[in-house]
């Protein structure tokens, strides 16, 4: 008779507890934000760096992205809207999927890239070479230096980035509905305006404190439980952009579900 | 002799691997302890046990009379300015200078330092260690030896009264390793501290301890001078460390 076969069931079981245990983990990182983030030190000079680096240094390429998305996105709009000679609707129309979706989702998007890969990466480096042990025995509470201020960081510079985001790109799509449609700066800035709703700015910059939390916290907690030297550092990075995105499209859905509702009222 | 660290009937185990089997150890005031034995018997578990980044699974340790079990944080970390660890690859802050990393630690525990004396304090320490132009330097820059004496300034800044040592002249070349070792004999001097040395390398226990503790399967099978640690009739297993180490 030949071997019995293994049996899979109890490695899904193995997954199935991992995947509940990193669950209630996440759970318990997040909740030592909320309890650390009140309590003193409040590392005002280390929040002020890390919005410099998560802030500025994305500067470059949120710009180019920005501008792209609004020139090519007025460019692939252009013809569906010409077909009803409906052109002078360009501004409206852009403004708001501009306004409510792609600016804050592209930014956040490229944000998880730039900003969560190097948050994983320099907390999981600083986890592997004992940096973090090495501040728990000076009594300095690494949590609240490290985790706190990048989170905050993150989350109060991300929504600052969706603004800026917004403006390049209905500049980017300014520059082409004027070079086609000879349209002004004045007469096309009215026409955003009022197609934009309060409700539309004040969405989209919630949703962008959201995005900026989930980058930090998430980079933070993949660095933070990173493990098995040089290999984890890359694999925390790896994982806190993946899971940041994973998340960011979730809170984008759940973020127009409610939204919807609200306009519906 | 004061004790200042008592361990007693301390057990560790990770999973299945067993490390630590009911360790008994004191440390008298004004000692250097050698904790030696082979990679992974538990000689950095056990220190990182008294600084209170593992816990303790049974038995307890009492440093400065005070039990660590159960400790809570607030007063842990009061304990923890007391002890100062130096770890084996240094782990010094990457994005800090030299001044900075020694600075880091000792604003944050000691308020009302002015600029001046925190100045004083770590130029003094980097004297000390003998690298006094490496206070602008990233930590990038300095070779192994440096960052391990950049470590051992780092810890001293906030002038504990028990060093803990692990492995410090691992991955050193043997002229870096007697300095190192002169310089574990010069803070003890200088500075009045107790400490326990973590190593497996018997030149740095012979140079620095003035008692050796040997981990052999999670106990210690062997505590005293070195002479009588190493004496003709010892352990095979220790006879074996001995012989490896000399002949290498």
């Amino acid at each position: 008779m030949g071997q019995m076969p293994a049996t899979k069931g109890p490695v899904i079981s193995k997954k199935i507890d991992r995947f509940f245990i990193g669950l209630a983990s996440a759970f318990l990182f997040v909740k030592r934000f909320f309890q650390e983030v009140w309590k003193p030190p409040y590392e005002f000079k280390e929040i002020a760096r890390q919005c410099y680096e998560i802030g500025y240094r994305s500067l470059p390429l949120i710009s180019l992205t920005g501008f792209i998305v609004g020139v090519v996105f007025t460019n692939q709009s252009r013809p569906s809207l010409s077909e009803f000679g409906a052109t002078s609707w360009l501004p409206a129309l852009i403004s708001i999927a501009i306004i409510r979706a792609m600016g804050p989702l592209v930014t956040a998007l490229i944000a998880a890239g730039k900003v969560g890969s190097s948050i994983g990466a320099e907390i999981g480096s600083m986890k592997v070479t004992e940096q973090i042990d090495a501040m728990e025995v000076s009594a300095i509470n690494p949590f609240k230096y490290l985790v706190v201020t990048r989170t905050l960081a993150a989350t109060f510079m991300i929504p600052v980035l969706v603004m800026y985001t917004d403006f390049v790109a209905l500049m980017g799509a300014f520059l082409n509905v004027n070079a086609n449609e000879m349209v002004s700066l004045s007469t096309f800035f009215v026409q955003v305006f009022e197609a934009v709703s309060f409700l539309d700015i004040f969405s989209s910059i919630l949703k962008s404190l959201v995005f900026g939390f989930t980058i930090g916290i998430v980079g933070c907690y993949k660095g933070y439980n990173s493990s098995k030297g040089t290999e984890g550092v890359g694999k925390a990075a790896n994982a806190a952009v993946v899971m940041a995105m994973f998340l960011i499209f979730i809170e984008e859905l759940l973020a127009l579900q409610i939204v919807n509702a609200i306009r519906a009222l | 002799m004061e004790k200042v660290v008592e361990i007693r009937d301390l057990f560790k185990s990770f999973g299945d691997n067993h490390v630590l089997r009911g360790v008994d150890l004191d440390l008298y005031k004004g000692e250097n302890l050698v904790v030696l034995g082979k990679s992974g018997t538990g000689k950095s578990v056990l220190i990182k046990i008294m600084v209170g980044l593992l816990p303790i699974d049974s038995g307890d340790i009492t440093i400065f009379g005070q039990s660590i079990k159960g400790l809570k944080l607030g007063a842990l970390n009061k304990l923890r300015l007391r002890i100062g660890f130096a770890f084996q690859h240094s782990a010094l802050y990457d994005s800090m200078t030299v001044r900075e990393n020694m600075e880091f630690p000792l604003t944050r525990n000691v308020k009302g330092l002015t600029r001046k004396e925190i100045d004083y304090r770590i130029d003094r320490l980097l004297n000390s260690v003998g690298l006094p132009q490496t206070a602008n330097q990233m930590p990038s820059e300095l070779s192994g030896g440096q960052k391990k004496r950049i470590g051992v300034a780092r810890t001293l800044v906030l002038e504990p009264e028990i060093m803990l040592y692990d492995e410090p002249t691992a991955g050193l070349d043997p002229i870096t390793c007697m300095e190192i070792n002169h310089l574990i004999n010069q803070v003890r001097e200088e500075f009045n501290t107790s400490s326990i040395v973590i190593t497996h390398d018997l030149t740095c226990a012979k140079v620095t301890g003035d008692r050796m503790a040997v981990l052999l399967d999670g106990q210690f099978g062997a505590v005293g001078t070195f002479d009588e640690v190493f004496h003709a009739e010892a352990d095979p297993r220790i006879k074996s460390f001995y012989d490896y180490n000399f002949i290498q």
